[in-house]
């Protein structure tokens, strides 16, 4: 190897993580491949962010087609699937509604309308249980069985209606879709893209790095409805006012990277850049220091280094249901783990309750825990009587038998540091659990700077002595502002 | 139907102290076998008597401090392990046990167990030892002797509460060429003698039980590292510093200071930095105070070396540092994502 060489190989991590995709872009911003992102490109670039973990993935959903699953007899649509104000309700009890029709009005700029999921009759309008325990306002319809469950209400437009309408036109037609964060944030989608206009957007970073185990939702939306993504992120682009677009694909996902490499417009405006995989790399934070080597000032929106982050399935959603004027009435998501027979994406009406959705997928009996989202983050239910929302990116089941018999002893802390190496905020994990074992939660925020956690699981992951760290942490946050509030 | 309730991460890594600690017992071993290849049935007993009464002291206090057994850790027998190697292959067997005794007790127990400890246990059993028996710890017999795997050394059984028997005639008996009865570190420093490298590395020197062969304590230590159960910046930074400082001394007085190929292969330098040092309880858990640390550690060594009334140095330059951990973690802070100056944004 000639000294050349060597200097390119121990510049390449920081170097090329932080340069490759900026130059990429650049030169493709520019329509010419330029030398240096000749060079990069030499090293096959897989950008990255330094610590986190590599637990085991679990894909094996990923090469699975997307398959739609039936509807339930009853759907419980609660009005309330996205931060902000909930929808008003439109419809009354009796009413019959038709798929895709309105029976939520958004109440607001931060709020989002609902759709009917079904075509049915309302069979009642009152709180009803959800995911987090709470009691949540819902609409419960009931669905017609012999009905073909077409999307009957919908006001299709062509690409050039579309390019016609002006900003302002163009957020209020986003918003009519319904579409919040479909990554889990569930942050309306028109409230993220609406950037005010003293701040400039030079990147829209677009996360498919789905870095959880289990999920593959985003990676088969990335495979098959790669258009819809495509476009989706041209009107993203158009709002936001960014030049270009870079979408991040953890490179386990090979065929998605293939595949919208495949679909980019000539214009260049859009690149597609291979991640580490590694968690949390689809963390905002990470993406965009593995992306564009910044990092988001401490308490501060991704806006403020003039970076804006979607997920792709939200995108996908918005380059699918914006042209055909229809509202979310469905979405595509995981169920997997153990306890599933036929693990899979399936496509599921908004509001289908997890017990039929754990039915149809062949739960074996006595489903031990059932966590919504990824295995990292996700929270478990108490009951199966809660619905799936838009915001559910994923549903894992474990049996009784997959749990372990007796949670692993928890030591002391013997200090190996191994949080500290896995923390991808570069916290003190061992010190923060420390303090909070003796409840001295203002010196963990003050010092220790508490409220960067994310709680991303990185450190109880890694954790020898079995701390449960990331609980100690929430447990200290929330105490912490009730002080703060009271 | 009941249903699990937990709360995030749902999965957990394959780590776990007792694994942590299994492995470390495991890359022990070759050192433990060369020892007793080297020095028979008496290292042998010292080895197992020390790790015995470590164990039954850790019992001890589970028991008076009305605790589950915490002897599964295998924290206590790396305790017991790591002491009886840096002690004299024919260290009296009673003595041994008041050691492997006040590592636990003194070392462990008394600041709430594993985890808790400010010092390394093995290295306060050690201390202690040396204070209490000074001539003990400094007799040292001849390895590959004739008949040491059919008797004793005469110190090793030695009576409790005696003082061994003088065992020069012993000795002169073995008929082992070249011994002096001296360690390399104590000839240089009284008769400015170097020993060889050749000789350091493959651990044909007189020593501890466990700290003649250099090269086995790296290779251990390598393969630890390897696994990560270890922090491979610890003994880079102890050696590395070792190595420079003795370098800047050679460079300064060639004639009357060794070489840094001495000072790292000599004595129970390697065996400190590769096993000692690394203790996880005892050393700093951030990024630059790990290299602190073991920087610290290395230049400690070589001065006590040089200048101190001792000829070894190891053991009281790990101790300080142990000591200095907590005050070197507090003011290394790593630097918190996302608080990078402005002026290096992109």
């Amino acid at each position: 190897m000639k000294v050349n060489d060597l200097l390119l190989k121990s510049g390449e991590r920081g170097e090329r993580a932080e340069a490759a995709p900026v130059a990429e872009a650049r030169a493709a911003v520019a329509g010419r491949k330029s030398v240096f992102s000749f060079f990069t490109s030499l090293f096959s670039g897989k950008a990255t962010f330094p610590h986190g973990i590599h637990p085991e993935y679990h894909k094996e959903t990923g090469s699975l087609p997307i398959r739609r699953m039936a509807f339930a007899p009853r759907l419980i649509v609660p009005l309330s699937q996205h931060i902000g104000k909930p929808a008003v309700c439109c419809v009354s009890v009796g009413q019959e509604v038709s798929r895709g029709q309105v029976i939520a009005t958004a109440d607001g700029f931060v709020s989002l309308p609902v759709h009917a999921p079904a075509t049915g009759v309302v069979e009642a309008i009152g709180v009803m249980p959800s995911a987090n325990g709470k009691m949540v306002e819902s609409v419960t319809i009931r669905v017609y069985e012999a009905d073909s469950q077409q999307v009957l209400v919908s006001a299709p437009r062509s690409d050039d209606e579309i390019a016609a309408m002006d900003k302002q036109t163009l957020l209020a037609a986003i918003q009519q879709t319904g579409i919040s964060g479909l990554g889990g944030a569930t942050f309306p989608a028109h409230v993220k893209l609406s950037v005010p206009p003293e701040v400039a957007i030079d990147t829209l970073v677009v996360n498919g790095a789905e870095c959880e185990p289990f999920l593959t939702c985003d990676h088969r939306v990335m495979v098959e409805r790669t258009r819809d993504l495509i476009r989706g992120i041209g009107y993203a682009l158009r709002i936001s006012g960014a030049p270009r677009a870079i979408i991040g694909v953890e490179d386990n996902k090979p065929d998605a990277i293939a595949a919208i490499r495949a679909a980019l417009p000539a214009d260049g405006s859009i690149a597609v850049q291979a991640l580490e995989t590694k968690y949390p790399q689809g963390a905002e934070d990470t993406i965009i220091y593995a992306l564009l080597g910044r990092e988001i000032p401490a308490g501060q929106r991704p806006a403020s280094i003039g970076v804006l982050v979607n997920n792709v399935m939200t995108l996908a959603y918005l380059g699918r249901l914006l042209p055909a004027g229809e509202g979310i009435v469905e979405r595509v998501l995981t169920v997997a783990g153990p306890g599933v027979e036929k693990p899979g994406n399936y496509i599921v009406p908004i509001g289908t309750p997890l017990r039929f959705l754990l039915e149809q997928v062949g739960a074996r009996s006595n489903a031990g825990e059932v966590i919504l989202g990824g295995p990292m983050m996700g929270m478990t239910i108490s009951s199966l009587d809660v619905p799936v929302t838009k915001g559910t990116s994923g549903v894992l089941a474990f049996g009784k038998a997959q749990l372990p018999e007796e949670a692993p002893r928890v030591y002391a802390c013997i200090k190996c540091g191994e949080c500290l190496k896995a923390c991808p905020k570069f916290l003190n994990p061992s010190q923060l659990g420390l303090l909070a074992a003796k409840r001295e939660y203002e010196e963990m925020a003050e010092r220790y700077n508490l409220d960067r956690c994310f709680e991303c699981g990185c450190c109880s992951y890694v954790c020898p002595s079995h701390i449960p760290l990331v609980q100690q942490f929430r447990i200290a946050k929330a105490v912490n502002r009730e002080k703060a509030s009271t | 139907m009941s249903m699990e309730l937990r709360t995030s991460p749902h999965l957990v890594g394959d780590r776990s102290v007792e694994r942590i600690m299994k492995h470390v017992v495991l890359s022990l071993l070759p050192i433990c076998g060369f020892s007793v290849w080297q020095y028979g049935l008496s290292a042998l007993a010292l080895l197992l008597t020390v790790t015995a009464t470590c164990l039954a002291t850790e019992r001890l206090f589970n028991r008076a401090a009305k605790q589950p057994s915490t002897l599964n850790d295998w924290s206590a027998v790396i305790t017991g392990v790591l002491l009886a190697l840096t002690l004299p292959p024919a260290f009296p067997l009673w003595m041994a046990v008041v050691a492997g005794f006040v590592a636990i007790a003194i070392g462990k127990a008394l600041f709430g167990g594993l985890g808790s400890n400010v010092f390394n246990p093995a290295l306060i059993g050690r201390a202690f030892v040396q204070a209490a028996f000074p001539v003990a710890i400094t007799t040292w017999v001849p390895a590959f002797s004739a008949q040491r795997f059919s008797e004793f050394v005469p110190t090793t059984l030695t009576a409790p509460l005696m003082m061994p028997p003088d065992i020069v005639e012993w000795v002169k008996l073995q008929a082992v060429d070249a011994f002096t009865g001296a360690t390399p570190l104590a000839r240089w420093k009284f008769e400015n003698v170097v020993a060889s490298s050749h000789d350091l590395l493959t651990g044909v020197v007189t020593a501890s039980a466990g700290e003649t062969s250099a090269i086995l304590i790296l290779l251990c230590g390598a393969y630890l590292a390897a696994r990560k159960f270890m922090d491979w910046r610890i003994p880079v930074a102890v050696l590395g510093s070792a190595a420079l400082t003795a370098w800047l001394f050679q460079l300064y007085d060639p004639a009357h200071f060794p070489a840094p190929t001495f000072v790292l292969l000599s004595g129970g330098l390697m065996l400190g930095a590769v096993y000692m040092a690394t203790d996880m309880a005892t050393s700093p858990v951030t990024p630059l105070g790990v290299w602190i640390y073991g920087a610290l550690i290395g230049v400690v060594t070589v001065m006590i070396r040089y200048f101190g009334g001792l000829t070894e140095g190891v053991m009281y330059a790990i101790l300080l540092g142990n000591a200095l951990t907590p005050l070197i973690d507090r003011y290394t802070q790593p630097r918190v994502f996302g608080t990078r100056q402005q002026g290096k944004k992109k």
